[in-house]
């Protein structure tokens, strides 16, 4: 028998019973569809913190107290700002310092919570931050402990109602800074947004938030292959300092080597959820495909009877299966690729990315799904004694 | 010339549960080309095992069977279905048409596991149809059909692949008389102008005595 002949003997049996047919579909649709939905938004979400990792600028060197390992507590820090002038002596390089805490921000009667950053002028040079109007922090305000305060446009919207803020005065933590700066939008991202940061002097946060250390310091190799001798030097300055303190020195792509694997491994476990819907559509498949072996034994029996061979049998059946797996199977990456784009389109902050590879294996293993719960009904199939069949009711 | 089935004291026996039931004891029958026989007997007899015997679709105990000149016992399973499908028509009691599909796709259906291409395949129904009276039933379908037309579709089907031999398990056994009478005349008229034997098996004497012979199998036995 021609597959030609096979599959249109199975698209008559599987059109005879629609509405099975299409229930059974429904398992291997849903499978298929929420393996591609969960690996588009976990792509997403990696390429997204990927991209935002090296947004922020270029040989970056971040400098944090104590080791920088998933599940440690936070060390407290002992940097101070003499440190970043130590460090940009022994490096030759700008060092931009950070000391971060959350404050209210006010203007009238309006109020933010926000992440007030204090920070040098180096920050500019050292990390990608464009202002879009007004400018950032200089070398003097930083100096002077002057309070003046660059903030994100998310900001602006929120107290400002998107007026022009520069010059107006707002209230970060009770105290009154200038505003001379707005930041270009960078876009929200999974780990919160950066639009509505507030950066300050740090003289004027360590003041603000009565803390004279500073958090984290971070500086810039010139090119790519200076940054292991960058780091060495660094390191060797705060060994040099504090000789009882452990300082990590991170590279951008130590952060992208560590949120990769985090992400990949979260991206391959909600596959593997998924495909285990996949694997439940299967037996399901297998069921209706007993059931419909049961219904059609005198089929089969007459069938066998007129000259089908073993394997005539076997086909037509196995070729019924895989054609309800694989119809499931395209109509689920279709729903799966529509899920993604309009959950990527509905939720602001959940990227989903299609790969190539995400519906082609989704196909392929809801094919195979078809040949493995076909192969046990199709065979009983073909293996049914034709006196036997043709007897049955 | 080789005979068209040949039966040299075969037997029959299944084993159900603990019992050995002897189905066939030792039946030696051969049909000619172009004969004409009725197999008789009352139920039980063992007169369908012979009939399933005779059709290739199981094979003997011991003995030897012979379907178009060759031994069964050293088919495979699937060599005798492509036996069966080049040598046997069969005829059943319930017609054992495919719901759902038109007379001449249930006719052209043997062709299917020769390789006949489709075009193919309904030129050469459509012929056998007409041989029957029935070519201007193409397109229906068995639920569109009367009973006595569903049996003529059946015997188109087993007449597609130019059998040697109709084997009619109680052809008429549920047409009424006179559709039942239409029947038995083009299976006898098959068989007078087309030269192809019939096996009838009956229990209707009227319809066994049409037959130009007659088998009766008792017991396992055929009596002499």
């Amino acid at each position: 028998m021609r597959v030609a002949e096979a599959y249109r003997v199975a698209v008559t049996a599987l059109r005879a019973n629609g509405l099975r047919s299409a229930l059974t579909m429904l398992g291997v649709v849903i499978g298929v569809a929420s393996v591609v939905v969960l690996v588009a938004i976990g792509t997403g979400a990696k390429r997204e913190v990927e991209q935002q990792v090296q947004g922020l600028g270029s040989n970056l060197i971040i400098v944090v107290p104590g080791r920088l390992e998933f599940g440690s507590a936070p060390t407290k820090s002992r940097l101070e700002l003499g440190d970043a002038d130590r460090l940009r002596r022994a490096t030759g390089q700008e060092v931009a310092v950070s000391l971060a805490s959350g404050e209210t921000v006010r203007f009238g009667t309006r109020s933010a919570f926000a992440t007030v950053n204090g920070t040098n002028a180096a920050v500019s040079r050292v990390f990608v931050r464009p202002v879009a109007r007004g400018e950032y922090l200089r070398e003097t305000d930083v100096d002077t402990r002057r309070r003046v305060a660059v903030i994100g446009p998310e900001l602006v919207t929120s107290l400002f109602d998107g007026a022009d803020p520069l010059g107006r005065t707002v209230s970060v933590g009770g105290v009154r800074f200038r505003v001379i700066g707005v930041f270009a939008s960078v876009g929200s991202s999974v780990g919160g947004s950066r639009d509505s940061e507030v950066h300050i002097p740090i003289t004027a946060a360590q003041r603000l938030f009565g803390d004279a250390r500073v958090d984290a310091m971070a500086l810039e190799a010139p090119t790519t292959e200076d940054i292991p001798q960058v780091r060495k030097q660094t390191l060797a300055v705060l060994a040099d300092r504090y000789p009882d303190e452990e300082f990590s020195a991170v590279t951008q792509d130590q952060i992208l080597g560590t949120v990769g694997r985090i992400l990949g491994l979260l991206t391959t476990v909600l596959a593997a959820i998924a495909a285990i819907s996949l694997l439940v559509g299967g037996v399901g498949v297998s069921n209706i495909m007993l059931v419909s072996v049961r219904e059609r034994t005198r089929e089969i029996g007459l069938r066998k009877a007129v000259g089908a061979r073993q394997r005539d049998v076997l086909l037509q059946f196995l070729l019924e299966a895989v054609l309800l797996t694989s119809i499931g199977g395209l109509v689920g990456i279709a729903l799966g690729i529509g899920g993604s784009l309009g959950l990527a389109a509905a939720i602001d902050q959940l990227p989903a990315v299609i790969t190539w590879w995400s519906p082609v294996l989704a196909f392929g293993v809801s094919a195979a799904v078809g040949v493995f719960f076909g192969v046990v009904p199709a065979r009983r199939a073909g293996r049914l004694d034709p006196v036997v069949a043709l007897r049955s009711e | 010339m080789t005979p068209a089935l040949e039966a040299i004291d075969v037997t029959r026996s299944y084993q159900l549960e603990d019992v050995r039931v002897d189905a066939l004891r030792g039946v030696s029958l051969t049909i000619e080309h172009g004969d004409y026989v009725a197999v008789v007997g009352p139920s039980g007899s063992g007169k369908s095992t012979l009939m399933h015997l005779l059709g290739g679709l199981d094979r003997p105990t011991t003995g030897t069977l012979r379907v178009g000149g060759q031994d069964v016992a050293a088919m495979s399973q699937d060599q005798l279905a492509q036996v069966r499908n080049a040598t046997i028509g069969f005829v059943f009691q319930s017609f054992q048409l495919l719901a759902r599909t038109s007379a001449v796709d249930n006719v052209g259906m043997p062709l299917v596991y020769r390789g006949v291409r489709r075009a193919e395949r309904r030129r050469c129904a459509t012929e056998a149809l007409e041989r029957v009276g029935m070519g201007h039933r193409l397109a229906h379908r068995p639920s569109q059909l009367s009973g006595g037309e569903q049996q003529r579709v059946a015997i188109a089907r087993a007449l597609v692949g130019g059998p040697q031999v109709l084997l009619a398990d109680e052809p008429t056994g549920n047409l009424d008389t006179r559709t039942g009478e239409e029947v038995m005349a083009l299976l006898e008229a098959l068989n007078d102008e087309q030269g192809v034997a019939v096996v009838l098996v009956t229990h209707d004497r009227d319809v066994a005595q049409r037959a130009r012979r007659q088998v009766r199998v008792r017991d396992g036995l055929l009596e002499p």
